[in-house]
């Protein structure tokens, strides 16, 4: 498609005119979306509460449009992700009308299971991945839409838009179907499934310059603010509630601080920053010097452990 | 409503290019992208860190930074210092974004580049500068050109490894404007550089005093990509019916050529179906206009019926509409191509049934001859017939990559087998026409008392499909039902007896069997077919081929050992001697359905019993009264 069309320009939601390459990401995850609403039989959209979960749930409404979103929203709960993401979470159900889904893995909190007193890899494996499997299953969704990106972390920089799972759900790296055009091959046998991702190819500034131009609300914690924190592993851990356990010689002080991706809470490193508003947050990262997923915990265990996880079913 | 149609580019309004970069194994692609990526401060602190971690322990540069680590992300290609599979990167600069798709030379190497190709706008195309244009820089080149890609970027790499000499670019550069003359590409831009040390790629370096042109990055930044666009007539497929309640019934999709506004005349291909546009709903509002790139909501001002896989065009350039085309397809399966098989076939938002009826001759990549082929292997590109089960609008690839590219699924996998480009059209269907028959199906199915229904029963040799099926047939003729009974054996005597037992010869016979079948149907029968018919992609084809009559699939199912037992023609004791190659069950897989609409075990049931749980089937489903 050619770039030199002068094309009406898309009047976004905010009132400001799009840039180009942020309509044609637009208008290419729109074609993903309705691609799945049509070729699937039980499809689900994966809702983490992040910022890109809601850049994905507005793409999904304006893919729809006037339609209500023809499937239900999944949140796979942790019990451990931060109050104000949960609050975040159902205000927006409740405002949108969503069919919202939460699921948690009940087993593995039978089991006492925590990123506290188990550690942040069998806590992802079990509350995450194990959960997000069981509903999956439970539910019989054959397709599942996250909001990941390529940019992200360089396993998924390798995953296809469409990405095939076998039975299990399971990755299968050399196994991937050819991607051409944006013909994508949804067809599935019996036990077989599709993730899929409509925001591969954004990054995480066109995400924020996104939110940014279509007025959408993301949780708070993305904003800096005075907040409990603690010095830990190299990172600011918010002190989100009497769960986690300070260690010896550790308190709780107040710094201004603020997320650049979000998850369980005690998983989740904040940075420090004086940025308040999405412009500065652009501002930032138009500066930084470090890359998203740095403050995640979970993914510095070695160097494949995403690509790990993936193949055991992690989103 | 606004009309900004006539909009200008605003200041700081960044536009996306994708694009691809080939070259041979250790051309250095992945170095190449590393270092643009390095140089335009587009990797992180953090990344850097890991990245000089990762250089000692894998790295292949000694003390330096090896910036191909940055792109092979599985576990298996930093292990083994290989590219295995596509990867895409992104980076931007003030004026524009930039998405790179970085494609293996090793494994795979045809189906992976056809793939980054699909959606590039420019290849970077490397050459080693100490070796030249070799094979592989033109069997890229090749590539690029059936993929339609309209912009070369020739990237003259080590050329610090022949001291910066002009007189090497030179000619490397005059060898490939020569080469490439007859392959159509719009611009052509040469440059000369080291991705290793980063000469060239962001800065013009002092290294090549001689070079004027731009750096890498610059040059990437100013291609221009604007096509002659008003020529382009109106396409749009229709991917979603958007009915959010009784009264509202709109049409989503993607414009992918042309532009269209309210008030326009639209036809839907393949039907003499014609509206207007009554109205372009985004959930920013209505728009004036919506252009190529668009996904939107389309209203028409006529009831009409339009579904997903429907396109909508100008009725002043309508597209290309026929079922049989010719098109260069690249095969991306392990297991060869089999003409005649049945395939699923999607374009656009269409997916329909297909089959390859020829291959017109295989091209050598390297030399880019034509060369005789029966099949095609992984990675090897034909240049084929290919027929469809109905008639398909399509635009030739040239025109337009949305409506002329395809891809073929493997009905039994349901791997992506092929990626086509169309041509032409082999024969146009709006050529034939459909004789018009005044008495319907339906009206001589209702003077016989009962519905005309195709039983397909399939199984092993010997398994009890002609004995049950003779029995049903003088049932269903004892309760005044009108029968035929086609049989494998009498139908191999007769209308297929130039047919033989190879993979193409059994796809054909069961073609014609369903196609005579469905006849059986129009003409209000009840058509029994007992075929072994081992392969549920045939099996498949025959339902669709006898739709719309009610398909019945019926499994004999009796174990093999028991057919071995029974050997009823004595054919097990001939294959068990190696007299019948390729015999079912022996040395010829046979799939057994997965989900027949009856399934009888007859190791304990007599036919006669069988029989009569098949009538009650019929009765079940309303096909006798």
């Amino acid at each position: 498609m050619s770039e030199g069309i002068l094309a009406p320009a898309t009047r976004s939601s905010a009132g400001a005119v799009l840039p180009l390459h942020l309509r044609r990401l637009e208008a290419e995850s729109i074609a993903i979306l309705r691609e799945v609403a049509a070729e699937f039989r039980n499809p689900v959209l994966m809702y983490s509460i992040g910022k890109d979960s809601s850049v994905l749930l507005h793409l999904a409404r304006k893919a729809f449009y006037p339609s209500k979103l023809p499937f239900p929203v999944l949140h796979v709960d942790t019990t451990w992700k931060f109050r104000e993401m949960i609050a975040f979470r159902d205000a927006t159900a409740r405002q949108l009308g969503l069919e919202l889904i939460v699921h948690t893995n009940q087993e593995g909190v039978a089991r006492g299971i925590s990123p506290v007193a188990s550690g942040s890899a069998l806590h992802t494996e079990i509350m995450k991945t194990e959960a997000l499997k069981q509903a999956l299953d439970k539910h019989g969704f054959d397709a599942a839409i996250g909001g990941a990106r390529r940019d992200e972390e360089k396993s998924r920089a390798k995953e296809r838009i469409f990405s095939f799972r076998s039975a299990g759900h399971v990755w299968e790296p050399r196994r991937q179907r050819p991607e051409l055009w944006n013909l994508y091959n949804t067809r599935l046998a019996p036990g077989e499934s599709m993730r899929v991702f409509p925001l591969s190819n954004w990054t995480e500034l066109d995400v924020w310059d996104y939110i940014e131009a279509e007025g959408i609300e993301v949780v708070p914690l993305y904003f800096a603010k005075p907040r409990p924190v603690v010095w830990r592993d190299g990172v600011w851990i918010m002190v989100d509630d009497d769960r986690l356990p300070l260690l010896p010689g550790e308190s709780a002080e107040l710094r201004t601080v603020r997320f650049r991706t979000l998850g369980c809470y005690p998983l989740s490193g904040a940075i420090e920053s004086d940025a308040a508003t999405i412009g500065d947050i652009t501002a930032e990262l138009r500066r930084s010097r470090t890359s998203e997923r740095q403050g995640r915990l979970i993914d510095n265990d070695d160097t494949a452990s995403m690509e790990r996880k993936k193949k055991q079913g992690y989103f | 409503m606004p009309d900004d149609s006539i909009r200008v580019q605003a200041a700081g309004d960044r536009t996306l290019l994708r694009f691809l970069t080939c070259g041979s194994v250790d051309d250095g692609k992945s170095t190449l992208i590393g270092r643009l990526l390095f140089n335009a401060n587009f990797i992180m602190g953090d990344q850097l860190e890991a990245l000089k971690a990762e250089s000692r322990r894998f790295g292949t540069t000694g003390d330096d930074i090896d910036f191909s680590l940055l792109l092979d992300g599985l576990e298996d290609e930093r292990q083994q210092r290989i590219t295995i599979d596509v990867a895409y990167r992104y980076f931007s600069t003030p004026r524009r974004s930039f998405i790179v798709a970085d494609s293996p030379g090793h494994e795979q190497y045809t189906r992976n580049m056809a793939t980054g190709a699909s959606t590039a706008d420019v290849a970077v195309l490397l050459v080693d500068a100490r070796k030249g244009v070799l094979a592989q820089t033109r069997r890229h080149s090749l590539i690029c050109s059936l993929f339609g890609i309209r912009h070369i970027v020739l990237a003259i790499n080590k050329l610090d490894l022949v001291g910066f000499d002009q007189a090497v670019f030179d000619k490397i550069a005059a060898d490939y404007v020569a080469f490439s003359a007859e392959l159509g590409f719009a611009t052509l831009d040469m440059i000369p550089l080291s991705a290793r040390h980063g000469d060239n790629i962001t800065e013009r370096s002092a290294q090549t005093p001689w070079y004027q042109g731009p750096s890498l990055l610059e040059c990437l930044e100013n291609i221009d990509l604007s096509e002659p666009v008003d020529e382009q007539p109106f396409r749009f497929p229709v991917q979603w019916v958007n009915r959010p309640s009784g009264e509202f019934r709109g049409f989503s999709g993607t414009v992918v050529a042309g532009s269209v506004a309210p008030g326009d005349p639209v036809l839907v291909m393949g039907s003499a179906r014609s509206s207007r546009v009554k109205e372009i709903v985004t959930f920013d509002g209505p728009r004036a206009r919506a252009a190529a790139g668009d996904a939107v909501t389309l209203t028409l001002t006529d009831e009409i019926d339009v579904s997903r896989g429907d396109l909508l065009v100008s009725p002043q350039a309508p597209a290309e509409f026929a079922d049989q085309f010719a098109a260069h397809l690249v095969w991306m399966k392990d297991e060869t191509l089999v003409p005649g098989r049945s395939y699923w076939l999607k374009i656009g938002t269409r997916t329909l049934s297909a089959t390859v009826t020829a291959i017109k001759h295989r091209i050598d990549v390297d030399s880019g001859a034509h060369v005789a082929a029966r099949t095609l292997a992984i990675n090897e590109i034909g240049f084929c017939n290919i027929a469809t089960s109905v008639p398909l609008a399509f635009d030739p690839y040239r025109k337009s990559r949305d409506t002329g590219g395809f891809i073929l699924i493997d009905r039994l996998t349901q791997e992506t087998a092929a990626a086509g480009v169309i041509d032409f059209a082999l024969r146009r269907a709006t050529n034939i026409h459909w004789q018009d028959i005044t008495v319907s199906p339906k009206e001589r199915a209702d003077l016989k008392g009962h519905e005309a229904a195709v039983l397909w029963f399939t199984g092993l040799s010997g398994a009890g499909k002609s004995t049950i099926a003779n029995k049903l047939e003088q049932k269903l003729l004892g309760i005044g039902c009108h029968t035929m009974l086609l049989d494998g054996d009498n139908v191999r005597h007769a209308l297929n007896r130039d047919l033989g037992f190879t993979d193409t010869d059994r796809v054909e016979n069961i073609r014609r069997v369903g196609e005579v079948a469905k006849l059986m149907g129009d003409a209000g029968l009840i058509a029994i077919c007992a075929f072994i018919s081992p392969f549920i992609a045939d099996r498949q084809m025959a339902r669709e081929i006898a739709a719309p009559h009610s398909f019945i699939e019926v499994f004999i199912d009796t174990p093999i050992a028991e057919c071995i037992r029974r050997d009823p023609k004595g054919l097990y004791a001939k294959a068990q001697a190696g007299d019948i190659p390729n015999f079912t069950g022996i040395d010829s897989a046979y799939e057994p359905p997965e989900n027949p609409e009856i399934r009888l075990e007859t190791a304990d049931h007599d036919p006669e019993a069988l029989a009569d749980q098949l009538i009650a089937e019929l009765r079940r489903r309303a096909i006798l009264a």
